[in-house]
Protein backbone atom coordinates (compact mmCIF):
# COMPACT_ATOMS: atom_id res chain seq x y z
CA UNK A 1 0.00 0.00 0.00
CA UNK A 2 2.76 2.38 -0.74
CA UNK A 3 1.25 5.50 -2.18
CA UNK A 4 2.08 9.15 -1.88
CA UNK A 5 -0.01 11.38 0.34
CA UNK A 6 -3.05 12.85 -1.42
CA UNK A 7 -4.65 14.69 1.48
CA UNK A 8 -2.76 16.03 4.44
CA UNK A 9 -3.78 18.04 7.47
CA UNK A 10 -1.27 19.53 9.87
CA UNK A 11 -2.14 20.89 13.30
CA UNK A 12 -5.81 21.12 12.36
CA UNK A 13 -7.76 22.86 15.11
CA UNK A 14 -11.33 24.10 15.34
CA UNK A 15 -12.75 26.02 18.24
CA UNK A 16 -16.41 26.85 18.66
CA UNK A 17 -16.58 29.78 21.04
CA UNK A 18 -13.91 28.41 23.31
CA UNK A 19 -14.92 24.76 22.93
CA UNK A 20 -12.22 22.85 21.08
CA UNK A 21 -13.97 20.32 18.81
CA UNK A 22 -10.83 19.37 16.86
CA UNK A 23 -7.41 19.79 18.39
CA UNK A 24 -4.07 19.61 16.64
CA UNK A 25 -5.02 16.82 14.29
CA UNK A 26 -2.34 15.56 11.93
CA UNK A 27 -3.73 13.35 9.22
CA UNK A 28 -2.19 11.83 6.15
CA UNK A 29 -4.31 9.96 3.66
CA UNK A 30 -2.36 7.93 1.12
CA UNK A 31 -3.47 7.80 -2.47
CA UNK A 32 -5.52 4.80 -3.50
CA UNK A 33 -6.36 3.66 0.03
CA UNK A 34 -9.51 3.41 2.07
CA UNK A 35 -8.88 5.33 5.24
CA UNK A 36 -11.35 5.17 8.12
CA UNK A 37 -11.88 7.78 10.77
CA UNK A 38 -13.50 6.30 13.85
CA UNK A 39 -14.26 7.44 17.36
CA UNK A 40 -17.06 7.81 19.87
CA UNK A 41 -19.95 10.22 19.37
CA UNK A 42 -18.91 13.82 19.52
CA UNK A 43 -15.26 12.97 18.88
CA UNK A 44 -15.06 15.56 16.14
CA UNK A 45 -15.22 13.36 13.05
CA UNK A 46 -17.86 15.36 11.21
CA UNK A 47 -16.13 18.57 12.20
CA UNK A 48 -12.94 17.19 10.66
CA UNK A 49 -14.82 16.45 7.46
CA UNK A 50 -16.26 19.94 7.43
CA UNK A 51 -12.78 21.37 7.85
CA UNK A 52 -11.24 19.20 5.17
CA UNK A 53 -13.97 20.09 2.67
CA UNK A 54 -14.01 23.76 3.68
CA UNK A 55 -17.56 23.82 4.99
CA UNK A 56 -15.86 25.14 8.11
CA UNK A 57 -12.77 27.31 8.35
CA UNK A 58 -10.11 25.93 10.68
CA UNK A 59 -9.05 28.06 13.63
CA UNK A 60 -5.49 26.86 13.05
CA UNK A 61 -3.73 24.41 10.84
CA UNK A 62 -2.99 23.70 7.22
CA UNK A 63 -4.59 21.41 4.68
CA UNK A 64 -3.05 20.30 1.41
CA UNK A 65 -4.67 18.29 -1.34
CA UNK A 66 -2.48 16.91 -4.09
CA UNK A 67 0.23 19.29 -2.93
CA UNK A 68 -1.99 22.37 -3.19
CA UNK A 69 -2.67 24.38 -0.09
CA UNK A 70 -6.46 24.39 0.24
CA UNK A 71 -6.67 25.87 3.73
CA UNK A 72 -8.45 28.94 2.40
CA UNK A 73 -10.28 27.51 -0.61
CA UNK A 74 -14.07 27.54 -0.99
CA UNK A 75 -16.14 24.35 -0.73
CA UNK A 76 -17.29 24.47 -4.36
CA UNK A 77 -13.66 24.83 -5.49
CA UNK A 78 -12.61 21.79 -3.48
CA UNK A 79 -15.24 19.74 -5.25
CA UNK A 80 -13.95 20.97 -8.58
CA UNK A 81 -10.45 19.87 -7.62
CA UNK A 82 -11.73 16.33 -7.18
CA UNK A 83 -12.41 16.12 -3.45
CA UNK A 84 -16.10 15.35 -3.00
CA UNK A 85 -17.93 14.62 0.22
CA UNK A 86 -21.17 13.12 1.37
CA UNK A 87 -23.07 14.12 4.49
CA UNK A 88 -23.90 12.32 7.72
CA UNK A 89 -27.58 13.01 7.13
CA UNK A 90 -28.51 11.68 3.73
CA UNK A 91 -28.11 14.40 1.16
CA UNK A 92 -30.23 13.92 -1.91
CA UNK A 93 -32.35 16.44 -3.78
CA UNK A 94 -35.65 15.18 -2.35
CA UNK A 95 -38.18 16.35 -4.92
CA UNK A 96 -36.14 15.50 -7.98
CA UNK A 97 -36.16 12.05 -9.51
CA UNK A 98 -33.28 9.61 -9.12
CA UNK A 99 -32.25 10.32 -12.70
CA UNK A 100 -32.33 14.08 -12.14
CA UNK A 101 -30.33 13.75 -8.93
CA UNK A 102 -27.49 12.02 -10.73
CA UNK A 103 -27.71 14.35 -13.71
CA UNK A 104 -27.19 17.38 -11.50
CA UNK A 105 -23.74 16.01 -10.76
CA UNK A 106 -23.01 15.00 -14.35
CA UNK A 107 -24.14 18.39 -15.54
CA UNK A 108 -21.31 20.01 -13.58
CA UNK A 109 -18.91 18.79 -16.25
CA UNK A 110 -20.46 21.23 -18.71
CA UNK A 111 -18.83 23.94 -16.65
CA UNK A 112 -21.11 26.61 -15.27
CA UNK A 113 -24.72 25.95 -16.24
CA UNK A 114 -25.80 29.55 -16.53
CA UNK A 115 -27.57 29.01 -19.85
CA UNK A 116 -31.13 29.75 -18.81
CA UNK A 117 -32.23 30.25 -22.40
CA UNK A 118 -31.48 26.68 -23.47
CA UNK A 119 -33.86 23.73 -23.14
CA UNK A 120 -33.11 21.15 -20.49
CA UNK A 121 -33.21 18.59 -23.28
CA UNK A 122 -29.51 19.24 -23.77
CA UNK A 123 -29.12 17.33 -20.51
CA UNK A 124 -30.57 14.19 -22.07
CA UNK A 125 -27.10 13.47 -23.38
CA UNK A 126 -26.18 12.60 -19.79
CA UNK A 127 -28.97 10.04 -19.40
CA UNK A 128 -26.96 7.09 -20.55
CA UNK A 129 -24.12 7.71 -18.14
CA UNK A 130 -26.60 8.50 -15.36
CA UNK A 131 -28.39 5.21 -15.86
CA UNK A 132 -25.08 3.32 -15.79
CA UNK A 133 -24.34 4.88 -12.42
CA UNK A 134 -27.85 4.19 -11.16
CA UNK A 135 -27.49 0.55 -12.21
CA UNK A 136 -24.14 0.34 -10.47
CA UNK A 137 -25.66 1.21 -7.10
CA UNK A 138 -28.61 -1.14 -7.63
CA UNK A 139 -31.29 1.47 -8.24
CA UNK A 140 -32.30 0.38 -11.76
CA UNK A 141 -35.91 -0.05 -10.69
CA UNK A 142 -36.12 3.46 -9.34
CA UNK A 143 -34.82 5.59 -12.21
CA UNK A 144 -37.91 7.80 -12.31
CA UNK A 145 -38.85 7.56 -8.65
CA UNK A 146 -38.79 10.79 -6.68
CA UNK A 147 -35.87 10.67 -4.27
CA UNK A 148 -37.90 11.53 -1.18
CA UNK A 149 -39.95 8.37 -1.65
CA UNK A 150 -36.96 6.01 -1.59
CA UNK A 151 -36.29 3.91 1.50
CA UNK A 152 -33.38 5.17 3.58
CA UNK A 153 -30.79 2.68 2.34
CA UNK A 154 -31.64 3.51 -1.27
CA UNK A 155 -31.22 7.19 -0.60
CA UNK A 156 -27.69 6.57 0.59
CA UNK A 157 -27.06 4.52 -2.53
CA UNK A 158 -28.35 7.39 -4.64
CA UNK A 159 -26.06 9.75 -2.81
CA UNK A 160 -23.08 7.56 -3.66
CA UNK A 161 -24.15 7.39 -7.30
CA UNK A 162 -24.38 11.18 -7.36
CA UNK A 163 -20.93 11.55 -5.80
CA UNK A 164 -19.49 9.02 -8.23
CA UNK A 165 -20.96 10.94 -11.13
CA UNK A 166 -18.31 13.59 -10.55
CA UNK A 167 -15.68 10.86 -10.86
CA UNK A 168 -13.81 12.36 -7.91
CA UNK A 169 -10.22 11.54 -7.23
CA UNK A 170 -11.08 11.35 -3.55
CA UNK A 171 -14.37 10.72 -1.74
CA UNK A 172 -15.18 11.60 1.85
CA UNK A 173 -18.08 9.57 3.17
CA UNK A 174 -19.61 10.52 6.51
CA UNK A 175 -21.26 7.40 7.99
CA UNK A 176 -22.48 6.01 4.67
CA UNK A 177 -24.15 3.09 6.45
CA UNK A 178 -25.75 4.76 9.43
CA UNK A 179 -29.31 3.60 9.95
CA UNK A 180 -29.11 0.77 7.42
CA UNK A 181 -30.16 -2.85 7.70
CA UNK A 182 -27.69 -5.72 7.21
CA UNK A 183 -28.53 -6.28 3.59
CA UNK A 184 -28.00 -2.64 2.68
CA UNK A 185 -24.77 -2.51 4.66
CA UNK A 186 -23.33 -5.43 2.74
CA UNK A 187 -24.33 -3.93 -0.58
CA UNK A 188 -22.94 -0.50 0.17
CA UNK A 189 -19.73 -2.00 1.58
CA UNK A 190 -19.25 -3.96 -1.61
CA UNK A 191 -19.98 -0.84 -3.59
CA UNK A 192 -17.43 1.23 -1.71
CA UNK A 193 -14.86 -1.50 -2.25
CA UNK A 194 -15.67 -1.50 -5.94
CA UNK A 195 -15.52 2.24 -6.47
CA UNK A 196 -12.36 2.63 -4.41
CA UNK A 197 -10.35 1.23 -7.28
CA UNK A 198 -8.29 4.12 -8.66
CA UNK A 199 -9.71 6.36 -5.98
CA UNK A 200 -9.02 7.39 -2.44
CA UNK A 201 -11.73 7.09 0.18
CA UNK A 202 -11.82 8.66 3.62
CA UNK A 203 -14.81 7.48 5.59
CA UNK A 204 -16.35 7.88 9.00
CA UNK A 205 -18.06 4.71 10.12
CA UNK A 206 -19.33 3.35 13.41
CA UNK A 207 -19.81 -0.20 12.21
CA UNK A 208 -16.47 -1.74 13.16
CA UNK A 209 -16.84 -4.91 11.13
CA UNK A 210 -17.28 -2.78 8.03
CA UNK A 211 -14.26 -0.74 9.00
CA UNK A 212 -12.25 -3.91 9.62
CA UNK A 213 -13.12 -5.31 6.22
CA UNK A 214 -12.74 -2.22 4.12
CA UNK A 215 -10.04 0.02 5.43
CA UNK A 216 -6.33 0.00 4.90
CA UNK A 217 -5.69 2.55 7.61
CA UNK A 218 -7.70 3.61 10.63
CA UNK A 219 -7.39 6.78 12.59
CA UNK A 220 -9.05 6.90 15.99
CA UNK A 221 -10.28 10.25 17.21
CA UNK A 222 -11.39 11.04 20.75
CA UNK A 223 -12.28 14.44 22.13
CA UNK A 224 -10.98 16.07 19.00
CA UNK A 225 -7.56 14.47 19.17
CA UNK A 226 -5.89 11.59 17.37
CA UNK A 227 -5.62 8.70 19.79
CA UNK A 228 -4.11 6.08 17.52
CA UNK A 229 -3.50 5.23 13.92
CA UNK A 230 -2.73 2.01 12.09
CA UNK A 231 -4.33 -1.03 10.51
CA UNK A 232 -7.26 -2.79 12.13
CA UNK A 233 -5.17 -5.44 13.86
CA UNK A 234 -2.97 -2.96 15.66
CA UNK A 235 -5.83 -0.57 16.45
CA UNK A 236 -8.04 -3.25 17.96
CA UNK A 237 -5.24 -4.38 20.27
CA UNK A 238 -4.47 -0.87 21.45
CA UNK A 239 -5.53 -0.63 25.11
CA UNK A 240 -6.17 3.11 24.92
CA UNK A 241 -8.55 2.60 22.03
CA UNK A 242 -10.31 -0.19 23.83
CA UNK A 243 -10.73 2.02 26.84
CA UNK A 244 -12.00 4.98 24.86
CA UNK A 245 -14.65 2.81 23.29
CA UNK A 246 -15.57 1.08 26.54
CA UNK A 247 -15.62 4.35 28.40
CA UNK A 248 -18.14 5.92 26.08
CA UNK A 249 -20.19 2.74 25.88
CA UNK A 250 -19.89 2.79 22.13
CA UNK A 251 -19.26 -0.07 19.71
CA UNK B 1 -30.18 -3.09 -20.85
CA UNK B 2 -29.36 0.44 -19.83
CA UNK B 3 -30.59 1.85 -23.11
CA UNK B 4 -33.78 -0.20 -22.86
CA UNK B 5 -34.62 1.33 -19.50
CA UNK B 6 -34.07 4.76 -20.95
CA UNK B 7 -36.22 4.16 -24.01
CA UNK B 8 -39.15 2.86 -22.00
CA UNK B 9 -39.17 5.96 -19.92
CA UNK B 10 -38.58 8.49 -22.64
CA UNK B 11 -42.29 8.80 -23.63
CA UNK B 12 -43.28 9.44 -20.01
CA UNK B 13 -41.04 12.48 -19.99
CA UNK B 14 -42.58 13.82 -23.18
CA UNK B 15 -46.13 13.57 -21.83
CA UNK B 16 -45.24 15.61 -18.76
CA UNK B 17 -44.44 18.44 -21.09
CA UNK B 18 -47.35 17.86 -23.46
CA UNK B 19 -50.02 18.58 -20.86
CA UNK B 20 -48.28 21.82 -20.00
CA UNK B 21 -48.39 22.79 -23.68
CA UNK B 22 -52.12 22.03 -23.66
CA UNK B 23 -52.60 24.15 -20.55
CA UNK B 24 -50.62 26.94 -22.19
CA UNK B 25 -52.84 26.69 -25.29
CA UNK B 26 -55.97 27.00 -23.17
CA UNK B 27 -54.59 29.99 -21.28
CA UNK B 28 -53.55 31.78 -24.47
CA UNK B 29 -56.87 31.06 -26.17
CA UNK B 30 -58.65 32.49 -23.14
CA UNK B 31 -56.66 35.72 -23.30
CA UNK B 32 -57.32 36.05 -27.02
CA UNK B 33 -61.10 35.84 -26.68
CA UNK B 34 -61.40 37.37 -23.19
CA UNK B 35 -61.62 41.04 -24.29
CA UNK B 36 -64.92 40.20 -26.01
CA UNK B 37 -66.65 39.66 -22.69
CA UNK B 38 -64.28 41.11 -20.09
CA UNK B 39 -63.34 44.76 -19.73
CA UNK B 40 -59.87 45.05 -21.39
CA UNK B 41 -58.50 47.47 -18.78
CA UNK B 42 -59.17 44.91 -16.09
CA UNK B 43 -57.50 42.22 -18.21
CA UNK B 44 -54.44 44.39 -18.78
CA UNK B 45 -54.14 45.13 -15.09
CA UNK B 46 -54.43 41.43 -14.29
CA UNK B 47 -51.87 40.51 -16.96
CA UNK B 48 -49.33 42.96 -15.53
CA UNK B 49 -49.79 41.52 -12.06
CA UNK B 50 -49.72 37.99 -13.44
CA UNK B 51 -46.31 38.66 -14.94
CA UNK B 52 -45.19 40.23 -11.68
CA UNK B 53 -46.35 37.17 -9.72
CA UNK B 54 -44.68 34.78 -12.19
CA UNK B 55 -41.41 36.68 -11.80
CA UNK B 56 -41.73 36.54 -8.04
CA UNK B 57 -42.52 32.83 -8.19
CA UNK B 58 -39.32 32.20 -10.12
CA UNK B 59 -37.48 33.11 -6.92
CA UNK B 60 -39.65 31.62 -4.21
CA UNK B 61 -40.90 28.61 -6.14
CA UNK B 62 -37.75 27.52 -7.92
CA UNK B 63 -34.90 28.82 -5.78
CA UNK B 64 -36.70 28.86 -2.44
CA UNK B 65 -35.89 32.51 -1.73
CA UNK B 66 -38.71 34.53 -0.15
CA UNK B 67 -38.28 38.16 -1.11
CA UNK B 68 -40.41 40.56 0.82
CA UNK B 69 -39.40 43.59 -1.18
CA UNK B 70 -40.34 42.81 -4.74
CA UNK B 71 -42.42 45.98 -4.99
CA UNK B 72 -39.13 47.87 -5.37
CA UNK B 73 -38.64 46.30 -8.79
CA UNK B 74 -42.23 46.80 -9.91
CA UNK B 75 -42.26 50.40 -8.70
CA UNK B 76 -38.79 51.48 -9.82
CA UNK B 77 -39.40 50.30 -13.36
CA UNK B 78 -42.75 52.09 -13.28
CA UNK B 79 -41.19 55.40 -12.28
CA UNK B 80 -38.28 55.14 -14.69
CA UNK B 81 -40.40 54.20 -17.68
CA UNK B 82 -43.02 56.85 -16.86
CA UNK B 83 -40.28 59.46 -16.55
CA UNK B 84 -38.62 58.27 -19.76
CA UNK B 85 -41.88 58.43 -21.70
CA UNK B 86 -43.07 61.71 -20.26
CA UNK B 87 -39.95 63.82 -19.70
CA UNK B 88 -37.44 62.34 -22.10
CA UNK B 89 -40.07 61.66 -24.74
CA UNK B 90 -39.01 58.05 -25.25
CA UNK B 91 -41.27 55.88 -27.43
CA UNK B 92 -43.08 53.24 -25.33
CA UNK B 93 -40.84 50.30 -26.28
CA UNK B 94 -37.72 52.22 -25.19
CA UNK B 95 -39.42 53.54 -22.06
CA UNK B 96 -40.37 50.00 -21.04
CA UNK B 97 -36.89 48.74 -21.83
CA UNK B 98 -35.30 51.52 -19.78
CA UNK B 99 -37.55 50.78 -16.81
CA UNK B 100 -36.81 47.06 -17.05
CA UNK B 101 -33.08 47.71 -17.23
CA UNK B 102 -33.27 49.96 -14.18
CA UNK B 103 -34.94 47.19 -12.19
CA UNK B 104 -32.38 44.67 -13.40
CA UNK B 105 -29.62 46.97 -12.19
CA UNK B 106 -31.37 47.44 -8.87
CA UNK B 107 -31.65 43.64 -8.79
CA UNK B 108 -27.87 43.30 -9.10
CA UNK B 109 -27.32 45.66 -6.17
CA UNK B 110 -30.08 44.30 -3.95
CA UNK B 111 -29.19 40.72 -4.86
CA UNK B 112 -25.52 41.18 -4.05
CA UNK B 113 -26.51 42.38 -0.58
CA UNK B 114 -29.27 39.88 0.13
CA UNK B 115 -28.25 36.64 -1.54
CA UNK B 116 -25.82 35.43 1.10
CA UNK B 117 -28.48 35.52 3.79
CA UNK B 118 -30.88 32.67 4.37
CA UNK B 119 -34.58 32.41 5.16
CA UNK B 120 -36.03 35.17 7.27
CA UNK B 121 -32.84 37.28 7.01
CA UNK B 122 -33.14 37.29 3.26
CA UNK B 123 -36.76 38.45 3.55
CA UNK B 124 -35.77 41.16 6.05
CA UNK B 125 -32.98 42.57 3.89
CA UNK B 126 -35.16 42.70 0.80
CA UNK B 127 -37.87 44.41 2.85
CA UNK B 128 -35.39 46.95 4.23
CA UNK B 129 -34.05 47.74 0.77
CA UNK B 130 -37.58 48.12 -0.57
CA UNK B 131 -38.38 50.56 2.24
CA UNK B 132 -35.35 52.62 1.24
CA UNK B 133 -36.62 52.73 -2.33
CA UNK B 134 -40.05 53.75 -1.03
CA UNK B 135 -38.66 56.69 0.92
CA UNK B 136 -36.53 57.65 -2.03
CA UNK B 137 -39.63 57.63 -4.24
CA UNK B 138 -41.46 59.72 -1.66
CA UNK B 139 -38.69 62.35 -1.44
CA UNK B 140 -37.03 62.46 -4.86
CA UNK B 141 -38.16 65.42 -6.97
CA UNK B 142 -38.76 63.52 -10.21
CA UNK B 143 -41.22 60.98 -8.76
CA UNK B 144 -43.87 63.55 -7.91
CA UNK B 145 -44.21 62.51 -4.25
CA UNK B 146 -47.78 61.68 -3.23
CA UNK B 147 -49.11 62.49 -6.73
CA UNK B 148 -46.76 60.19 -8.59
CA UNK B 149 -46.04 60.71 -12.28
CA UNK B 150 -49.37 61.29 -13.99
CA UNK B 151 -50.56 61.61 -17.56
CA UNK B 152 -47.77 59.48 -18.97
CA UNK B 153 -48.14 59.42 -22.74
CA UNK B 154 -48.74 55.96 -24.19
CA UNK B 155 -47.22 56.91 -27.49
CA UNK B 156 -46.69 54.87 -30.61
CA UNK B 157 -44.81 51.61 -30.32
CA UNK B 158 -42.19 50.77 -32.96
CA UNK B 159 -43.48 53.76 -34.88
CA UNK B 160 -46.72 52.09 -36.01
CA UNK B 161 -48.63 50.64 -33.03
CA UNK B 162 -50.80 53.44 -31.66
CA UNK B 163 -51.24 52.54 -28.00
CA UNK B 164 -54.01 55.06 -27.46
CA UNK B 165 -56.18 52.47 -29.21
CA UNK B 166 -57.33 50.21 -26.41
CA UNK B 167 -57.30 46.95 -28.35
CA UNK B 168 -53.84 47.62 -29.81
CA UNK B 169 -52.67 48.28 -26.27
CA UNK B 170 -54.28 45.03 -25.13
CA UNK B 171 -52.47 42.94 -27.76
CA UNK B 172 -49.16 44.58 -26.86
CA UNK B 173 -49.70 43.88 -23.16
CA UNK B 174 -50.68 40.29 -23.93
CA UNK B 175 -47.57 39.87 -26.09
CA UNK B 176 -45.35 41.23 -23.31
CA UNK B 177 -46.99 38.94 -20.78
CA UNK B 178 -46.60 35.89 -23.00
CA UNK B 179 -42.97 36.77 -23.67
CA UNK B 180 -42.27 36.99 -19.93
CA UNK B 181 -44.25 33.87 -19.17
CA UNK B 182 -42.48 31.78 -21.81
CA UNK B 183 -39.10 33.11 -20.75
CA UNK B 184 -39.80 32.00 -17.17
CA UNK B 185 -40.97 28.63 -18.43
CA UNK B 186 -37.75 28.29 -20.35
CA UNK B 187 -35.63 29.35 -17.38
CA UNK B 188 -37.34 26.79 -15.17
CA UNK B 189 -36.81 24.07 -17.76
CA UNK B 190 -33.21 24.88 -18.63
CA UNK B 191 -29.93 23.40 -17.40
CA UNK B 192 -29.70 26.54 -15.24
CA UNK B 193 -33.19 25.94 -13.86
CA UNK B 194 -32.21 22.40 -12.99
CA UNK B 195 -29.36 23.71 -10.82
CA UNK B 196 -31.75 26.22 -9.23
CA UNK B 197 -34.05 23.39 -8.22
CA UNK B 198 -31.10 21.50 -6.78
CA UNK B 199 -30.17 24.58 -4.72
CA UNK B 200 -33.77 24.89 -3.52
CA UNK B 201 -33.79 21.24 -2.53
CA UNK B 202 -30.43 21.07 -0.79
CA UNK B 203 -28.01 23.94 -1.10
CA UNK B 204 -25.19 22.29 0.85
CA UNK B 205 -25.28 19.28 -1.38
CA UNK B 206 -25.22 21.47 -4.49
CA UNK B 207 -22.15 23.20 -3.07
CA UNK B 208 -20.47 19.90 -2.29
CA UNK B 209 -20.98 18.92 -5.92
CA UNK B 210 -19.01 21.98 -6.94
CA UNK B 211 -21.73 24.51 -7.72
CA UNK B 212 -21.08 28.08 -6.66
CA UNK B 213 -24.62 28.52 -5.46
CA UNK B 214 -24.36 32.27 -4.84
CA UNK B 215 -23.76 32.89 -8.54
CA UNK B 216 -26.85 30.92 -9.50
CA UNK B 217 -29.00 32.60 -6.89
CA UNK B 218 -27.84 36.04 -7.95
CA UNK B 219 -28.61 35.43 -11.62
CA UNK B 220 -32.07 34.11 -10.69
CA UNK B 221 -32.60 37.16 -8.50
CA UNK B 222 -31.66 39.55 -11.29
CA UNK B 223 -33.88 37.74 -13.79
CA UNK B 224 -36.77 37.92 -11.35
CA UNK B 225 -36.10 41.62 -10.72
CA UNK B 226 -35.92 42.39 -14.44
CA UNK B 227 -39.16 40.56 -15.20
CA UNK B 228 -40.90 42.27 -12.27
CA UNK B 229 -39.59 45.49 -13.77
CA UNK B 230 -41.01 44.58 -17.16
CA UNK B 231 -44.41 44.14 -15.47
CA UNK B 232 -44.10 47.47 -13.65
CA UNK B 233 -42.96 49.39 -16.72
CA UNK B 234 -45.79 47.98 -18.82
CA UNK B 235 -48.27 48.80 -16.09
CA UNK B 236 -47.07 52.42 -15.98
CA UNK B 237 -47.64 52.81 -19.71
CA UNK B 238 -51.06 51.11 -19.56
CA UNK B 239 -52.36 53.20 -16.68
CA UNK B 240 -50.34 56.27 -17.65
CA UNK B 241 -49.32 56.48 -14.03
CA UNK B 242 -46.45 55.65 -11.71
CA UNK B 243 -47.30 56.02 -8.06
CA UNK B 244 -46.23 55.17 -4.52
CA UNK B 245 -48.70 52.25 -4.39
CA UNK B 246 -46.38 50.21 -6.56
CA UNK B 247 -43.35 50.65 -4.30
CA UNK B 248 -45.28 50.30 -1.06
CA UNK B 249 -44.59 47.27 1.14
CA UNK B 250 -48.22 46.17 0.82
CA UNK B 251 -47.50 45.53 -2.87
CA UNK B 252 -44.66 43.22 -1.84
CA UNK B 253 -47.15 41.42 0.36
CA UNK B 254 -49.79 41.25 -2.34
CA UNK B 255 -47.50 39.42 -4.74
CA UNK B 256 -46.78 36.87 -2.01
CA UNK B 257 -50.55 36.36 -1.64
CA UNK B 258 -51.09 35.99 -5.37
CA UNK B 259 -48.38 33.38 -5.63
CA UNK B 260 -49.50 31.41 -2.57
CA UNK B 261 -53.11 31.52 -3.65
CA UNK B 262 -52.35 30.30 -7.15
CA UNK B 263 -49.74 27.73 -6.18
CA UNK B 264 -46.14 28.17 -5.20
CA UNK B 265 -43.68 26.63 -7.62
CA UNK B 266 -46.29 25.94 -10.29
CA UNK B 267 -46.00 27.46 -13.74
CA UNK B 268 -49.62 28.61 -14.05
CA UNK B 269 -50.42 29.23 -10.40
CA UNK B 270 -49.21 32.84 -10.14
CA UNK B 271 -51.31 33.79 -13.18
CA UNK B 272 -54.45 32.35 -11.59
CA UNK B 273 -53.56 33.91 -8.24
CA UNK B 274 -53.07 37.35 -9.78
CA UNK B 275 -56.42 37.14 -11.59
CA UNK B 276 -58.26 36.10 -8.45
CA UNK B 277 -56.76 38.87 -6.32
CA UNK B 278 -57.25 41.58 -8.95
CA UNK B 279 -60.83 40.42 -9.61
CA UNK B 280 -61.53 40.48 -5.90
CA UNK B 281 -60.17 43.99 -5.56
CA UNK B 282 -62.23 45.21 -8.49
CA UNK B 283 -65.50 43.57 -7.59
CA UNK B 284 -65.21 44.11 -3.89
CA UNK B 285 -64.35 47.78 -4.34
CA UNK B 286 -68.02 48.62 -3.67
CA UNK B 287 -67.63 47.44 -0.08
CA UNK B 288 -65.17 50.26 0.60
CA UNK B 289 -63.21 49.80 3.80
CA UNK B 290 -64.31 46.19 4.06
CA UNK B 291 -62.29 45.05 1.03
CA UNK B 292 -59.21 44.24 3.06
CA UNK B 293 -61.15 42.25 5.60
CA UNK B 294 -63.16 40.32 3.00
CA UNK B 295 -59.96 39.73 1.04
CA UNK B 296 -58.28 38.48 4.20
CA UNK B 297 -61.14 36.11 4.94
CA UNK B 298 -61.23 34.72 1.43
CA UNK B 299 -57.51 34.28 1.60
CA UNK B 300 -57.67 32.39 4.88
CA UNK B 301 -60.40 30.12 3.52
CA UNK B 302 -58.45 29.47 0.32
CA UNK B 303 -55.24 28.68 2.14
CA UNK B 304 -57.07 26.28 4.45
CA UNK B 305 -58.99 24.63 1.62
CA UNK B 306 -56.25 24.60 -1.02
CA UNK B 307 -52.94 24.31 0.71
CA UNK B 308 -51.04 23.98 -2.53
CA UNK B 309 -52.89 26.88 -4.07
CA UNK B 310 -55.67 26.66 -6.62
CA UNK B 311 -53.49 25.44 -9.47
CA UNK B 312 -51.32 23.33 -7.20
CA UNK B 313 -54.41 21.43 -6.05
CA UNK B 314 -55.73 21.12 -9.58
CA UNK B 315 -52.41 19.69 -10.74
CA UNK B 316 -52.47 17.24 -7.86
CA UNK B 317 -56.01 16.21 -8.74
CA UNK B 318 -55.04 15.67 -12.40
CA UNK B 319 -51.78 14.03 -11.26
CA UNK B 320 -49.87 16.33 -13.58
CA UNK B 321 -47.74 19.28 -12.49
CA UNK B 322 -49.17 22.50 -13.96
N1 LIG C 1 -21.31 24.38 14.85
C1 LIG C 1 -20.96 23.95 16.08
N2 LIG C 1 -20.99 24.80 17.14
C2 LIG C 1 -20.65 24.37 18.37
N3 LIG C 1 -20.25 23.12 18.66
C3 LIG C 1 -20.21 22.22 17.66
C4 LIG C 1 -20.55 22.59 16.33
N4 LIG C 1 -20.41 21.50 15.53
C5 LIG C 1 -20.01 20.51 16.34
N5 LIG C 1 -19.86 20.94 17.60
C6 LIG C 1 -19.40 20.12 18.75
O1 LIG C 1 -18.17 19.55 18.40
C7 LIG C 1 -18.10 18.23 18.89
C8 LIG C 1 -17.74 17.29 17.77
O2 LIG C 1 -18.87 17.15 16.93
P1 LIG C 1 -18.87 16.26 15.60
O3 LIG C 1 -20.19 16.41 14.96
O4 LIG C 1 -17.67 16.59 14.79
O5 LIG C 1 -18.72 14.80 16.22
P2 LIG C 1 -18.75 13.41 15.49
O6 LIG C 1 -17.50 12.74 15.83
O7 LIG C 1 -19.08 13.56 14.05
O8 LIG C 1 -19.96 12.71 16.25
P3 LIG C 1 -21.06 11.66 15.73
O9 LIG C 1 -20.44 10.33 15.79
O10 LIG C 1 -22.17 11.83 16.71
O11 LIG C 1 -21.45 12.08 14.36
C9 LIG C 1 -19.41 17.92 19.57
O12 LIG C 1 -19.26 18.09 20.97
C10 LIG C 1 -20.34 18.96 19.02
O13 LIG C 1 -21.32 19.30 19.97
MG1 LIG D 1 -20.62 13.01 12.83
Amino acid sequence: MAGDVILEAKGLTKEFRGFVAVKDVDLQVRRGTIHALIGPNGAGKTTCFNLLTKFLTPTRGRITFNGHDITHAKPADIARMGLVRSFQISAVFPHLTVLENVRIALQRKRGASFDFWRSERVLDSFNERAIELIDAVGLSDYVHAVAVELPYGRKRALEIATTLALDPEMMLLDEPMAGMGHEDIDRIAALIKKVSVNRTVLMVEHNLSVVANLSDTITVLTRGQVLAEGDYASISKNPEVQQAYMGSGDA
Amino acid sequence: MTTAAYQIDAPAKTTTLTHQYVAFGIMTAFFVVAPIFIYPVFLMQALCFALFACAFNLLIGYVGLLSFGHAMFLGTAGYISAHAAKVWGFPPELAILTGTAASALLGVLAGALAIRRQGIYFAMITLALAQMIYFFALQAPFTGGEDGIQAVPRGIMFGFLDLSNQMTLYWVVLAIFLFGFLLIYRIVHSPFGQVLKAIRENEQRATSLGYKTDHYKLIAFVLSAALSGLAGATKAIVFQLASLTDVHWTMSGEVVLMTLLGGLGTIFGPVAGAFIIIAMQNYLAQFGQWVTIIQGLIFVVCVLAFRRGVIGELGRYLKKPL
